[in-house]
């Protein structure tokens, strides 16, 4: 009888495992920023660039940046629920425009609206390798210290939101508070 | 680029006339049999051209004139990364923007006079260890550098147990005298009739 059981045992051990790996997505690389102090950065801002916006002028305030471009075809499908999200005003959002061409980034926002505070212009992605930007869209959540507590690689979905993102901002900014 | 596409467009050519061929088959089997050949030998085409592509555009970005020192290192280093874009890809063999980047960053670092494991250390704090293709020796990924050992030596425990069991199966049965004698006789008469 064990006989037929140990290749059976293994067979269900292999289908299980197999079973696993092809629910994982690959592209999915856990980030080591995670926890880490958000890189700080100093970059002229996309509708003004005359004047700069850096990652320092948001402590004490939880936010998010969101990394996009007007080339990247994710960001457009992304791109209603950030409009979205940012009326229902739970958390402020910022851009990080990833290597793209300022005209073609305002014409984008021009044509489907702008969910963020402001944007930034990251022309030569540099800013973005020290965020560890691989694939835009991108979005980090930051708390009130400047640290990195969360990050979707790729577009942020519904139930990313739901799950994820808008109850660890609501927490951080009950604790923010209560401090 | 422009090379590549006339490759591709050759290819095409190609596929077509050998489509057509099929095509003087009667059936629909034969038919649908071509359609999958098309297919299958596009694609093999299609990929074979963009290595043609990617021998042909992997070049500095920056102005400065390359330093061939430089770019040994650099060359040697990439190989050992990871494109995180197009994961298969080695940083030294991916066209993608952000592999171009990198190595532009590595370049600049290079010429800084900063060490390899400066360098590595850059990386991996910004994209992690999944960056190397040669993953570090830790707790985390012990399973990964010592589990294929682990297998071998289970493996060869099971086979030596298996064969043992199955010599232990079978007695030993020594000859007896008379067969002793039948066997030499056997032997000394097989020998002398391939004399003669």
């Amino acid at each position: 009888m064990t006989r037929y059981l140990i290749p059976l045992v293994i067979f269900g051990v292999l289908v299980v495992f197999l079973a696993i790996g092809l629910g994982r997505d690959p592209h999915e690389v856990p980030s080591p920023l995670i926890n880490k102090a958000a890189p700080a950065f100093k970059l002229p801002q996309l509708k003004d660039p005359s004047k700069s916006f850096s990652a320092e002028e948001m402590r004490g305030r939880v936010w998010l940046l969101n990394v996009w471009a007007s080339w990247c075809i994710s960001c457009r499908d992304e791109h209603p629920l950030l409009i979205e999200y940012a009326r229902g005003g739970a958390v402020p959002i910022y851009g990080l425009n990833y290597k793209d061409k300022p005209e073609d980034a305002l014409a984008w926002l021009g044509e489907l609206g702008d969910p963020y505070v402001l944007s930034v212009s990251d022309l030569d992605g540099r800013i973005g390798i020290d965020y560890g930007v691989y694939g835009a869209p991108e979005t980090y959540l930051i708390d009130q210290q400047g640290v990195i507590r969360f990050k979707q690689i790729g577009p942020v979905t519904p139930d990313v939101w739901r799950k994820s993102i808008l109850p660890l901002a609501q927490e951080l900014n009950r604790q923010g508070s209560t401090r | 680029m422009i090379n590549s596409l006339r490759y591709l467009s050759v290819f095409r050519v190609s596929a077509v006339v050998f489509s057509n061929g099929h095509r003087s088959n009667p059936g629909d089997a034969d038919e649908a049999e071509g359609g999958l050949f098309k297919i299958l030998l596009s694609v093999v085409l299609i990929c074979s051209a963009s290595i043609v592509v990617s021998a042909q555009l992997r070049r500095p970005v920056s102005n400065d004139p390359p330093d061939p020192a430089v770019e040994q290192r650099l060359a040697k280093l990439s190989q050992e990364l990871r494109c995180l874009v197009c994961q298969n890809e080695t940083l030294a063999d991916s066209r993608a923007d952000l592999a171009e980047d990198l190595r532009d960053e590595i370049r600049t670092q290079i010429r800084a006079g900063k060490s390899d494991q400066e360098i590595i250390g850059f990386l991996t704090q910004r994209y992690g260890d999944f960056i190397l293709y040669r993953p570090p020796v830790r707790p985390k990924t012990y399973l990964l550098w010592f589990g294929p050992f682990v297998l071998l030596l289970a493996g060869l425990a099971l086979l030596f147990r298996y064969v043992k069991r199955r010599r232990d199966m079978i007695e030993e049965q020594p000859l007896s005298k008379a067969d002793r004698a039948q066997v030499e006789k056997l032997l000394s008469s097989a020998s002398r009739k391939e004399i003669v």
